[in-house]
């Protein structure tokens, strides 16, 4: 799976403004739905449910970055977004490490598989530094968008 | 000083497959032992230590793959790894 098939470049979050986990995931969400990509009374639930996900354990999966996600019936495949915040943002992650890097997923309940190739994809990206150093320094959307491109011809990973 | 490295297949049994939270369930017990502990899939070796490493298997239900686990306390490691893919790290019984 490529970064193209889930994530909507509409959404890219260059910038982000939050400065705290509930946040920074709103923002996305409201990303997407400004997008277009979720339905406007379902931001809430959706928010709910992705904090939610994160008690169970932060999705913060170290070397600044985060995967916060979860199913939900109102999409009807895979959509998802990238934020990048240049001071970071404290996320409880796994490694203590401040947050700088979002990638922020809504699957449909039936479609476990797709959700762990974008995460399959996604890490094996980022396991990348080039990669993940440039995506840091990114501060417009269309460079995000350019990078995420770069990746999937198979620039970054080996 | 020379170790036997242990090695066990897994299976990966939960309908989610092994994503974020079984990955840090497993990252969670690995680093309890000082083994190294790897899991192997398609001739593709990562380290049981990492999240990020985990992630990039993509492994979804079904899978197999071997354990491998080197170093003074690698049968423990590799005994208690291949319990929590058992028990489908706890999601068997809230599967969807």
């Amino acid at each position: 799976m490529k970064f193209s098939d889930f994530i909507c470049e509409k959404a890219i979050c260059a910038e982000l403004s939050s400065d705290n986990k509930e946040d920074v995931i709103t923002e996305l969400v409201d990303s997407l739905l400004q997008a277009g990509e979720i339905n406007a009374d379902e931001k809430a639930d959706i928010i709910a449910a992705i904090m939610k996900r994160e008690e169970l354990g932060s999705t913060g999966i170290g070397r600044g970055v985060a995967v916060p996600h979860t199913k939900h019936p109102g999409v009807g495949k895979l959509v998802g977004t990238v934020g990048v915040s240049v001071d970071g943002v404290d996320f409880n992650s796994l490694d203590g490490e401040k947050v700088q890097l979002f990638f922020l997923l809504i699957s449909p309940p039936d479609r476990p598989g797709d959700h762990l190739r974008a995460l399959e994809n996604i890490s094996k990206q980022l396991r990348d530094e080039t990669f993940c150093r440039f995506l840091k320094q990114s501060r417009t959307r269309e460079d995000i968008h350019q990078l995420l491109e770069e990746a999937d011809n198979n620039q970054f990973a080996s | 000083m020379s170790s036997t490295v242990i090695t066990r297949n897994v299976v990966v049994r939960n309908p989610q497959g092994l994503h974020a939270r079984p990955a840090d369930l497993v990252v969670r017990e690995a680093s309890r032992y000082q083994a190294e502990i790897m899991l192997e899939k398609d001739g593709c070796r990562v380290d049981c230590k990492s999240i990020l490493s985990l992630l990039t298997l993509g492994a979804e239900c079904g899978t197999q793959m071997s354990l491998l686990a080197e170093g003074a306390d690698a049968e423990q490691a590799v005994a208690m790894i291949s319990e929590l893919f058992d028990s489908g790290f706890y999601e068997l019984e809230q599967a969807e």
